[in-house]
């Protein structure tokens, strides 16, 4: 009831979860060998910037949406630069494309016929 | 089988199309009056399709068939007699879809009740949500193509009228002329090839033109029309530009409703393939075109999804790239159905499968998308920030919504997904090793998304921000279960729902012309 099988490969939700459960049981099995002494607010919990201190801003740092994935977006370039030039936002080119499927796929279903 | 469950078909669409109508006179007795009208609908709505689905699964996956103005033929027919009524016919995969259209008609509505409480213009949306409804339970259960097409139009009219519905936001406007432009486009392709056939054949019942096509020149001049026009309306890349527009710029629980409808049209072309065209076209080309179709439309869903910083079109990209799964499940099913059977059918099962999980869950990250913007008052993910530390439980739906619908485990998107990767490696290994690429890339785009708005310190714009009212917490919880279950017991989901809408596209052909016209 609760597995699936697709003939040659399965997939059972309810094992997967218990071997999560197990394994975060585990992790805080292990955690709690942790030290001891560890005390919040103090240079403990201070975070390490290569030796210098850290920046203090009114509001705190906050990484914004744009600031991730810049250097893979940056390495697909290339590849974005052709993808944005489709999305011109002009229906006449949403009708170009449309019409441009179309006749590909006439001229693949009638040579397929 | 009860009276009730014998106009079910009729009254699936019936009910939404009236209460359509009256909801701008019922509105005017106040808010509570037109709530308490849509309520009542919704929740007829989601008895009727329960009911209706445990008939047809129930029966074996024999199709039922419903005669509008019934009384003048006995069905099957018999001694070559055919239909010149309007029909509706429901067979599993019917059944199935009109399941998903009442989940989403369901929650859309009672989340609507508390996300447009303090807008104007309440009785117009609420009669352009219950059309839409209206329009997409017709596509789905109809056995008439001419029928079709009149149900695609009301959607199209009610889902560029939703888009375009606020009007004093330029975006809104421009978005809507573009849907309505694209819309038309499309149904007038379908119209066409619905007038070639109909000259051909001098029917528009399905199952008597099923049986009559011979697969001429004209006849593929119609399927192209017909696949082509259909899957820019489902959101295949690269006639997907309209959706990221229409899904974007609508009011939130419209854009869950606008994913569903994409959905019907993405059944009707699996109808047409499979049960109107599925003895007269080279199975292996045809599966072919959806498999090209089903990549492009992931791999650059997903990647122009990375790429955004509007919340609502991050969400939206994400929504065409799992059209693109549901088409790679389908097309393999299609290009091996002669030929390999045995991976076919979980092709098939993780395609269809799939449509269920996306509903859920892309529903469910556009009410929490919906609730953000309105929190944060913006939609640009740099504006935003530390939102979780105010809106925890919204915080959690978005999560949920994201990692299943990026296919994690245990969640439901992951079961459908499976299906779909175990079956497309069969077929050819580079299929499979970039649908999951794909999927890997999803979980970036939401890690994003969710790294923006909830993370991070708390601010001065989200000093004040806080979960939503319990009217809009408990779709989205709704959701969250949907979500849950059917990704813990998808084994249950796919032997009583999923297997016999499949079976019905895959294996049904002759049971549903037969259901009309008799062995």
């Amino acid at each position: 009831m609760s597995g699936l099988s697709s003939g040659f490969g399965v997939w059972n939700p309810i094992a997967w979860a218990l071997l999560f459960v197990g394994i975060l049981v585990v992790s805080f099995i292990v955690r709690s060998f942790g030290n001891k002494g560890y005390k919040r607010g103090t240079g403990q919990t201070k975070v390490f910037l290569s030796g210098n201190d850290e920046p203090e801003t009114s509001n705190g740092l906050h990484v914004r949406g744009d600031h991730l994935y810049w250097g893979m977006i940056d390495g697909l370039s290339a590849y974005y630069r052709r993808v944005k030039a489709w999305h011109t936002g002009i229906l006449s080119d949403y009708a170009a494309w449309f019409v441009g499927v179309l006749g590909l796929v006439f001229v693949i279903l009638v040579l397929a016929r | 089988m009860t009276a009730l469950t014998l106009h079910a078909p009729i009254l699936l669409v019936a009910l939404p199309l009236l209460g359509a109508f009256a909801t701008p006179l019922v509105g005017k007795l106040g808010k509570g009056a037109r709530n308490t009208l849509i309520g009542l609908i919704v929740l007829a709505v989601a008895g009727l399709a329960a009911m209706l689905a445990i008939d047809v699964f129930g029966s074996g996956g024999i199709p039922t068939v419903y005669e509008l103005g019934g009384g003048t033929f006995t069905f099957p027919l018999s001694g070559g007699q055919v239909p010149v009524r309007i029909l509706f016919e429901v067979d599993g995969m019917s059944a199935f879809m009109g399941l998903i259209t009442a989940l989403i008609a369901l929650t859309g509505a009672f989340f609507s009740f508390s996300y447009w409480k303090e807008r104007s213009g309440g009785n117009l949306y609420f009669s352009l949500f219950l059309m839409l409804i209206a329009g997409v339970f017709g596509m789905v259960l109809t056995g008439d193509m001419f029928n079709f097409f009149v149900f695609l139009e009301i959607t199209s009219i009610a889902a560029a009228s939703m888009v375009g519905f606020r009007v004093w936001l330029k975006q809104s406007q421009e978005a809507g002329f573009k849907v309505m432009a694209m819309y038309t486009l499309s149904g007038l392709f379908v119209l066409l090839a619905i007038g070639l056939l109909y000259g051909q054949y001098g029917h528009l019942n399905i199952a008597v033109l099923a049986r009559s096509i011979q697969g001429s020149l004209t006849d593929m001049v119609a399927l192209g029309l017909l696949l082509t026009g259909l899957a820019m309306k489902a959101g295949a890349v690269p006639m997907h530009m309209w959706a990221p527009d229409a899904y974007g710029e609508s009011p939130a629980p419209m854009s869950a409703v606008l994913v569903v409808n994409s959905q019907a049209s993405l059944y009707g072309l699996f109808r047409i393939l499979f049960t109107l065209f599925g003895a007269s076209i080279s199975t292996g080309t045809v599966g072919w075109i959806l498999i090209v179709l089903a990549l492009l439309t992931i791999f650059v869903g997903v990647t122009m999804a990375l790429i955004q910083s509007d919340l609502k079109r991050l969400v939206a990209f994400g929504a065409v790239s799992q059209i693109g799964y549901m088409l790679l499940g389908v097309g393999v099913g299609m290009a091996v159905i002669a030929t390999r059977p045995e991976y076919g059918l979980v092709a098939m099962q993780g395609g269809i499968f799939h449509m269920i999980n996306d509903a859920a869950c892309v529903g469910l990250l556009f009410f929490a998308s919906g609730v953000v913007i309105r929190a944060a008052g913006t939609r640009d993910l740099n504006q935003m920030g530390g939102l979780g530390h105010r809106m925890k439980w919204t915080s959690i739906f978005f999560a949920i919504g994201a990692v299943a619908l990026a296919g994690v485990p245990p969640f439901n998107g992951f079961a459908s997904k499976f299906l779909i990767y175990e079956a497309a490696f069969k077929l050819n290994p580079f299929l499979a090793v970039l649908a999951v690429l794909s999927s890997i890339m999803l979980l970036a785009v939401f890690v994003k998304a969710f790294q923006a708005a909830f993370l991070g310190p708390r601010s001065n714009t989200s000093a004040h921000v806080s979960d939503p009212s319990l009217g809009m917490m408990l779709p989205m919880a709704a959701l969250v279960l949907v979500v849950i279950v059917f990704g813990l017991f998808p084994g249950f989901f796919v032997d009583h729902i999923v297997t016999p809408a499949a079976k019905a596209l895959w294996l049904g052909r002759d049971a549903y012309i037969n259901a009309v016209l008799g062995g």
